[in-house]
């Protein structure tokens, strides 16, 4: 599969990754993916693998019937949504750590997830796996980079370069996170996130945010090497640094020269 | 060079020159400009830096100024960014994008312009913290001190007004803090906001009025300081190291011209090149990410320029409990403790040449620099100060460091304000305990040589190290400084002891208390004495090469 972590963690180089990525993907869960969406279809196999799997590796956190345990909270109406963001993204299953869940190696592949996913929406309806015609890219750039700044840039920062927030917690880099987990990060908000629901940010409007930050993804900067898009600190910290290493060098070999 | 030129007289080149020269006298000051002397040092570069950063943020203003256009009012944008097509926005954003995108040159004269401003201000801040160290500011030289502080300020305004013009979310952020902070003051503020941005900000008003101030009021003092800060340095001739031949009453370099000024030419491309090249590979402001103001969103990683950091680092670290309701009113500390704090620490800033002389009652006139180490107290309040401004520094990032150390962003808070206390007076402590130990080894040096780590053993059989002497130059260097005592408490002539008289007592006690006297020459003898035998046991130190030949004025 596209997702070892090394490729993940990278900036997607141009919009072709992605859209392989995508593409590869996609083979392995378009049917998934279809039969989520109403939740009636999965078939009872799925489901049965799915639970199996859950028993095997969740239940010991999340209860034997997803009710919730001392581990971790119940899942009871998280939907299809929540499993494929936190398993897809290798965050579950979870592992003790700090004030917030990192992101591990996938552990699951897509149909195995697709599975539990299935599984999980059977306990309780809740947000599903968002259909592909809101995740192509193609919606309107302004528009979405207009709600992005109104609504995720105080965490994300204005183009998605990750923020810091309290105790220890933070909202991670946007750069090259798939355009599903981005929607299902949207309609299920993990840990700190909020929930932005479909009369929050209408599919529509979470489609034009994908094509913003798909923008941001694929365009190279056009000023030059952009210094990690932090802003401000990394430019005075270079100026002093490079730029003024750069004229001290200079300024002690015109003062040699003469000496 | 000069003859040169005169090689070519009857020319059209000297024809214009006598004509000039009948008319305006010019000759004369072309001749004492030109005699002036310069000394080599790369710390006395720094000024120059900022000099030539300036004249390149002139260069690159003038052409920004001709498609920036001032105007709040609101467009829908057409040019070719595509993730902002359509999006309402000023036009000022509007032209900055044009700028970047559609105006040919455009984006590097941007990115040249802003990287020059961070140049230009880390380079006066740099040349001030050279000046402070060396004791450069001394008599005759306080008012230029003041004049430089001046332009340092006049510096971070022309930062400030110029971040704030392209009316994109990060400038706007910014203003919104400076509303902020003005409508904090009591009493007066809200009314000085609304004065400042015509109405509730943000208004319709604020960027035409910053571009005055930017383009206009700003540079123009920046050039009329600039101005009276060079003639200053002429008329007081620059200063330099102790070193033989340099003394308080004459400056050792090199004429102004033809030497320095072909220096000094070829020194503005090197700064020039520098910064374009920096300009045409990394990326500065990309005001396009963060899109047009609108007053609901703030992105995080919202930072100022560097020169402005400190600022955002004080109202950050700021503790936010401490307001005091006065009746109706709330003094909203957490808004007025960084504007007290950093006013406070500019004017100690600006007045800190009076105050050294007020506790020195030095009154004679200093042209020879001052080694820092031996000026343990005065290098010691700088590091402190430093470390001071560091942390403010510091903590207008603490977000960042946060989210890339992976640590939480309270305890960097917290950790940061301890800092801050805390920090310059360790680096006020280690700073003088290591001066003196510097001036120490300097003592070691000139009386006994420098150790060679060769042992001989003498005709009675004693094992001795050889102690190299070291040269006149270094020599020089080790020993030609000042040595002040702490004052002591006298009457003055009425027979009184003044209040101000027993804190300068106190203060210079401070300053002197520990202090290591510069080697005398009778000590210096003695010791030579002493060594004789080891010293000559090593054939005479290498002759130093031939220097050559400097102008010395006086
Ligand atoms: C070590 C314990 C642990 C294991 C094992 C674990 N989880 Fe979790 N899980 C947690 C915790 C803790 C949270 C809550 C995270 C938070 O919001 O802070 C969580 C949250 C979730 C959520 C989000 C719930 C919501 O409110 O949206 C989903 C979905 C989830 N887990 C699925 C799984 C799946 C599927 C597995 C098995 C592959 C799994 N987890 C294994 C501890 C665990
Ligand atoms: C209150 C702050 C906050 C806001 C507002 C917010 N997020 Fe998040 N976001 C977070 C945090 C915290 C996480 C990390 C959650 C986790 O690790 O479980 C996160 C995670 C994500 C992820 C997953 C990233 C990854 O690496 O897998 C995506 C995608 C995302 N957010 C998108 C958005 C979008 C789009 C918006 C606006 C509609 C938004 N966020 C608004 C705080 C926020
Ligand atoms: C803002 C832009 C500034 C410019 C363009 C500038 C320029 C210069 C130049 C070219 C010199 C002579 C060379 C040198 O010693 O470097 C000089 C000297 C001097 N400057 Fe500045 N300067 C600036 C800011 C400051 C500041 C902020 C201070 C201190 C508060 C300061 C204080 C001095 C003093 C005291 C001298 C005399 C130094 C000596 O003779 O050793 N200047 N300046």
């Amino acid at each position: 599969m596209n997702q070892e972590k090394p490729l993940r963690r990278r900036p997607w180089a141009a919009g072709l990754v992605i859209f392989l990525g995508l593409a590869l993907s996609g083979g392995g869960y378009a049917a998934a993916t279809q039969a989520v969406k109403t939740e009636e279809v999965s078939t009872a196999d799925q489901i049965s693998e799915g639970r199996n799997l859950f028993l095997a590796n969740c239940a010991s956190c999340h209860g034997t019937n997803g009710e919730g345990a001392i581990g971790g909270p119940s899942l009871i109406g998280v939907g299809a949504a929540s499993v494929d963001f936190q398993v897809g993204t290798g965050r579950m299953p979870g592992q003790a750590s700090g004030p917030q869940l990192f992101k591990k190696p996938l552990q699951f592949t897509q149909e195995q997830i697709s599975a539990m996913a299935a599984y999980v929406a059977s306990l309780a309806p809740g947000p599903a796996i968002p259909a592909d015609e809101y995740l192509a890219g193609n919606g309107d750039p302004t528009h979405g980079g207009e709600l992005f700044r109104i609504n995720c840039a105080m965490c994300h920062n204005a183009v998605g370069a990750g923020g810091a927030l309290t105790q220890g917690k933070f909202a991670p880099n946007l750069n090259g996170v798939e355009a599903k987990h981005v929607y299902e990060a949207m309609v299920t908000g993990p840990q700190n996130m909020p929930v932005f629901n479909d009369s929050n940010l209408t599919p529509e409007d979470k489609a034009d945010i994908i094509t913003y930050l798909k923008y941001v993804d694929d365009n190279q900067s056009v000023g030059g090497f952009e210094l990690g898009a932090i802003g401000p600190v990394a430019e005075g910290l270079f100026t002093w640094v490079f730029g003024f290493g750069f004229i001290i060098a200079i300024t002690v070999w015109l003062g040699a020269k003469s000496n | 060079m000069s003859t040169a030129t005169e090689a070519k007289s009857g020319g059209f080149l000297s024809g214009t020159a006598n004509y000039l020269d009948e008319r305006t006298s010019i000759a004369v000051a072309v001749k004492t400009f030109g005699r002036k002397i310069f000394p080599d040092h790369w710390s006395f570069m720094l000024g120059e830096v900022a000099l030539y950063s300036f004249v390149v943020l002139v260069l690159s203003g003038t052409f920004l100024t001709f498609f920036f256009q001032p105007s709040m009012a609101e467009v829908h944008y057409d040019g070719s960014y595509a993730p902002l097509k359509g999006a309402e926005m000023s036009i000022a954003y509007a032209s900055s994008l044009d700028i970047s995108f559609d105006i040919r040159g455009g984006l590097i004269m941007r990115q040249v312009h802003h990287w020059a401003a961070l140049l230009f201000v880390s380079a006066a801040g740099l040349h001030m913290m050279r000046v402070f160290f060396t004791g450069a500011f001394r008599k005759p030289r306080e008012l230029n001190w003041i004049v430089g502080f001046v332009l340092f300020i006049l510096g971070m305004a022309a930062g400030f007004s110029g971040y704030s013009l392209p009316d994109d979310l990060l400038s706007g952020n910014g203003l919104r803090i400076i509303d902020g902070m003005v409508k904090g003051i009591p009493f007066i503020g809200t009314a000085i906001s609304s004065g400042l941005f015509g109405g509730e900000f943000p208004g319709t008003e604020i960027v035409a009025r910053l571009y005055s101030v930017h383009i206009m009021i700003v540079p123009a003092l920046i050039i009329l300081f600039i101005g009276l800060h060079l003639m200053m340095v002429v008329i007081h001739k620059h200063t330099h190291y102790s070193g033989p031949g340099k003394r308080d009453d004459n400056v050792v370099g090199y004429p102004l011209a033809p030497v320095y000024v072909a220096k000094a030419g070829g020194f503005f491309f090197l700064v020039f090149g520098v910064i374009m090249a920096i300009a045409a590979t990394f990326t500065i402001n990309p005001i396009w990410n963060y899109g047009p103001y609108d007053p609901s969103p703030v992105s995080a990683g919202t930072q100022p320029d560097w020169y402005i950091g400190w600022l955002d680092g004080a109202l950050r670290l700021a503790p936010s409990n401490l307001d005091v309701n006065i009746g109706e009113y709330t003094i909203p500390m957490g808004v007025m403790l960084p504007l007290i704090v950093s006013l406070v620490f500019l004017a100690a800033v600006a007045a800190y040449p009076f105050i050294e002389n007020w506790v020195t009652q030095d009154k004679r006139e200093h042209h020879v620099l001052d080694r820092p180490r031996n000026a343990p107290t005065r290098t010691a309040i700088g590091a402190a100060g430093a470390t001071f401004y560091a942390v403010l520094w510091a903590g207008a990032s603490t977000d960042l460091i946060a989210i890339n150390f992976q640590v939480s962003l309270n305890s960097v808070l917290t950790t940061m304000q301890i800092l801050l206390i805390i920090g310059p007076i360790i680096a006020y402590w280690v700073t003088k305990r290591a001066c003196l130990s510097l001036q120490r080894k300097d003592r070691e040096i000139a009386l006994h040589g420098r150790e060679t780590g060769r042992v001989v053993r003498l005709p009675h059989g004693e094992y001795i190290e050889v102690h190299e002497p070291v040269d006149e130059y270094e020599l020089w260097k080790l020993v030609d400084f000042k040595d002040y005592q702490p004052t002591m408490v006298r009457p003055n002539k009425n027979g009184k002891i003044t209040f101000g008289t027993r804190i300068r007592a106190a203060v210079s006690k401070i300053y002197f208390e520990d202090r290591i006297a510069p080697v005398s020459k009778t000590e210096f003898e003695l010791a030579h004495h002493e060594h004789a035998p080891a010293i000559e046991e090593k054939p005479a130190a290498k002759p130093k090469a031939k220097r050559k030949p400097k102008a010395i004025a006086k």
